[in-house]
Order: C-alpha cells, then structure tokens, then sequence
C-alpha cells in the first residue's frame, strides 16, 4: 500500500529568517490518524501549510503519489481539506451557504450535486438550520463546525486540522472529539491537547523547534512523562 | 507586505530623523521650485539622491527601482504632448502613420516626469533608512499637530493588521480552490468570482471594524483619552543643525543652478 501522504526531508525558512522547518520526513499511510504535537512555534501549522501547497519549502511531499508542484495543487487542494485554527480566516461568504458551496462550485460541480453537498455537510455538523446565516455572527462553537463543513463538502480523502478543539467549551470539545473518531477520512491533527490526542488518534508525531522528535504509537508517547516535559507539553 | 524600512549600518540610518525630515521636504521642495528643461540641475539632484543610497547602503538600483510607484501618477502629464499648440512638429513612420506632436510639450512631460521620480528617490530613501516610530517622534518634534500624527500613527498600525487579514483570508480560499477532475472546468464563473471576492472584501470590512472596536477599547482599558503622551524634545545638536544649514545650502544652489539654466 502507498502511503497517502509523503514528506521526505522538508525544511523551510520565513523570509524573515526564522526556520520553521528542519528536515522533516514522515508517511501516513490511508485511513491512518496522526496527531502531530508540539508547542506553541514548534512549526506544527507551518508543517500543515505545506500539505496543500500554501507554503513552498526545500525537500519532498507527495499526496496520494501527486508531487507537490503548481500543476498538481488543484488536485492535492481537492484531496486535502484543511481545517484552519481560527475559523474566521476560513469563512468569507455572506451567508453559510455560499460558504460551504464554495469548493464545490470552484470545483464546477452541477448546481444540484453543489445543493446536495452542501446540504449534507451541513447535517454532518448538524447545523442545517443555518444555512442562511452570515457566518460572521456566529458563536466561536458554530463557526467551527461550519469551517468543517466547508471543506466536507468537497469530499477531501484526507482532513488535516489545526487545534481543532481551540477555544471551545467543554461539551463542543467532547462532540468534536466524537465526532472526529467516526470519520472514515484520513486524518492528521496538529495540536497541544493531549486529552484529544488519547481519545482520537493510535499514533502520535512530536514537533520540537521545527524537527520531529519522537513518532510512535500515542500511548507509548503519552506515557513518557520527561518526553512530554522535555517538549513543552506539560 | 513588503517592509519599507530596510535595516543597514550606516550614517544615513543613524541620523536624527529630523534633520532627514528636513532636509527631505526641502529636497522635494527645491527640486520642484527648479523650473522645466533645468536639465543639468536634474543631474545634481539626483547625484545627490544616488549619493545618499550608496552611503546608505540600500544600492542605487534598489532605490530607482522602488521610486518607479511614483510613475503612474506622471501619466497625468501625458496629454502636454499633444496639447500645447505652439510648434507642432509631425513625426512620421509610414505616411500612413503620422503623429502630431509639440516638442515644448514633450519637454514639459519629460521634466515633469524626471522630477517626479527625483522626488520619489527622497521619499524612498526617508522611508528606507527611518523606522516608522521614529519618524513619527521626528513628526512630533517638528510640532506637527497631534491629531494627524495620531491617524497617520494608527492608519500604519492597521495597514498590517489588514494586510494580514487579507493574507489568511486568502490562503483559507486557495485551500479550498480545487478542482474535481474528470474533465470539469475549475474554477467557476468569473461573476461569481466576482461576487466571492465581494463578499470577502465585505467580511473584511466587518471583521477590521469590529477588531478595532476591541482594539480601542483595550486602549480605553489602559487610560488612553485621545492625547498622545508627550515625549521630551531633545534639541538638535550643533552638528545636526550645521548639517541642515549645509544640505539646504546646498539645494538652493543646485535649484538656482536650474534657475540660470533652465526655463
């Protein structure tokens, strides 16, 4: 089996300098979820970024077998949803509907396959009765599932998320997390709650000063007390 | 964004903002007052100007370069070419292709357009070689009335901050800018394009407002009541006076230079 996504010997550097990335290199394989740890600067969403082509560094990825080069981005973009931290750099439409139709009328779906897209994704994240919100004047909660259902509706073969249980209440977090573990897509969840991490994911990468330092199953990690000291995440 | 301010060890950056303030405006002021076709003052003024980006470190190219955003705006000038109706002159490639044109005119816009771009060098080096803060303390010694320091002050700080907006609000549609394949066409409609990048420039606006609601009220919150804190003016020091004496000494010959030449 081909891994789905790629990543061989990757660094990068801010243009002001900073490197973000040093040679980082791992696989995760289809249908595998991966929380990658790290904390605050340890580059994890600079890591994310470079997943759909966003940001451009040094090395090698490949997702689903596709090089990472401008002639493959709208295809990469199409198979990785990308779940941003703050869910208002995500929603940019009048109302929650054109929000969601987004990706798939870029995608230049049929007018009823976009209706029907939307309409599920939306009930994924049970907010179907919102459609004709402005997304703006939601709560931070509700933003977030409609960030979510923004890219669901695009049918991505591989989530990737970044913190995605920031900023929300204790029972949104948990539905979240439930949610999360039902998915059928490959997913790769950069965070510092090490709570989602136990419930959510078999395998856990962390993330020190731009390099990976440890990349082993979840529990063997969370175990290792002085690891996750050492590492910034106690 | 690209950053204005470029830093480098040199005298031009370590002088007082204000002398480069100073003589700043009145290098702009002197090379305007220098009258059209003053063709060899031109050549002073921007020796002077390339001076300064050797000893500033910045590289004339750099410094021609960035002072080009000035060029659109000559376009304003370009219809002295054709309008002045004193000595037309006809310029002909084929017979068929002839143009009418007043060489007068044409040497207004050429002037025009060389001072323009002269004046720009001043402003690109004053932006350059001062930090923004800097420049506004200088703005404020120079007894510039607080209110508009304060909205050129803000107007800066915001600048960023939306430029910043814009830039995660543009990666959030990239990533979700794909296509399908099996043959469709992505990318959909240029209307409705239009109407995506509508409604982003609209949620913009409302995200930028509200931000600023909070941002003033933190500054509420930290006992700001509209007056800027006031600084201490150190006075100029003999040697930054001496050298503003000297600078504009010198423009006012290189403009009266322009005076006996030009016309």
């Amino acid at each position: 089996m081909h891994p789905i996504i790629e990543i061989s010997d990757l660094s990068f550097s801010y243009p002001d300098g900073k490197q973000a990335l040093r040679e980082i290199s791992f696989k995760v394989m289809a249908g595998e979820k991966v929380a990658l740890v790290g904390a605050n600067g340890a580059g994890k969403s600079t890591l994310l970024l470079h997943l759909n082509g966003i940001l451009r560094g040094k090395g090698n990825i490949r997702i689903q077998g596709l090089e990472i080069k401008r002639d493959n981005l709208a295809k990469i973009r199409a198979a990785v949803g990308m779940i941003f931290q703050n869910p208002d750099d995500q929603l940019f439409s009048p109302t929650v509907f054109e929000d969601v139709a987004y990706g798939p009328i870029y995608q230049g779906l049929d007018k009823e396959i976009v209706f029907r897209r939307v309409v599920q994704a939306l009930q994924a994240v049970q907010m179907q009765n919102h459609a004709d919100r402005n997304p703006h004047h939601l709560s931070h909660g509700e933003k977030k599932r409609i960030a979510i259902a923004t890219v669901l509706s695009m049918q991505p073969d591989i989530l990737v998320f970044d913190e995605p249980t920031a900023g929300l209440d204790p029972r949104t977090r948990r539905e979240l997390i439930e949610w999360l573990s039902g998915l059928p897509q490959t997913l790769l969840v950069a965070t510092h709650d090490l709570g989602l991490v136990a419930r959510l994911t078999r395998r856990t990468v962390i993330l020190n000063n731009g390099q990976i330092v440890a990349d082993a199953a979840t529990a063997q990690i969370l175990g290792d007390e002085d690891l996750l000291m050492r590492n910034g995440l106690r | 964004m690209q950053h204005l301010y470029i830093h480098n060890q040199s005298v031009v950056h370590q002088a007082d903002a204000r002398v480069k303030l100073i003589l700043s405006l009145a290098f702009v002021l002197f090379l305007s007052l220098t009258p059209q076709r003053a063709w060899a003052a031109y050549i002073l003024f921007l020796t002077l100007s390339l001076s300064v980006a050797l000893i500033s470190r910045l590289g004339v190219g750099f410094v021609l370069r960035r002072a080009l955003v000035a060029m659109p705006f000559v376009l304003a000038a370009l219809p002295l070419i054709f309008r002045e109706s004193v000595s037309l002159s006809t310029w002909s490639l084929t017979p068929a292709i002839r143009l009418t044109y007043s060489p007068p005119g044409l040497e207004r816009f050429a002037s025009i357009a060389i001072k323009t771009w002269i004046s720009a060098q001043a402003a690109v080096l004053l932006a350059a070689t001062t930090r923004f803060p800097d420049l506004l303390v200088g703005l404020r010694q120079l007894r510039i009335p607080s209110l508009f320091l304060a909205i050129i002050g803000l107007m800066w700080r915001y600048l960023f901050v939306i430029s910043e907006e814009v830039m995660r609000m543009v990666r959030g549609r990239a990533s979700r800018s794909a296509a399908a394949g099996g043959g469709r066409r992505a990318g959909g409609s240029l209307v409705w394009r239009a109407g995506v990048t509508g409604g982003m420039a609209g949620s913009l606006f409302l995200r930028s407002l509200e931000r600023s609601e909070r941002i003033y009220a933190a500054m509420l919150a930290r006992g700001y009541n509209g007056e800027p804190v006031a600084i201490d003016t150190a006075p100029l020091s003999s040697r930054d006076r001496i050298g503003i004496a000297l600078g504009v000494a010198l423009l006012t010959f290189f403009s009266l230079l322009g005076v006996a030449s030009g016309g």
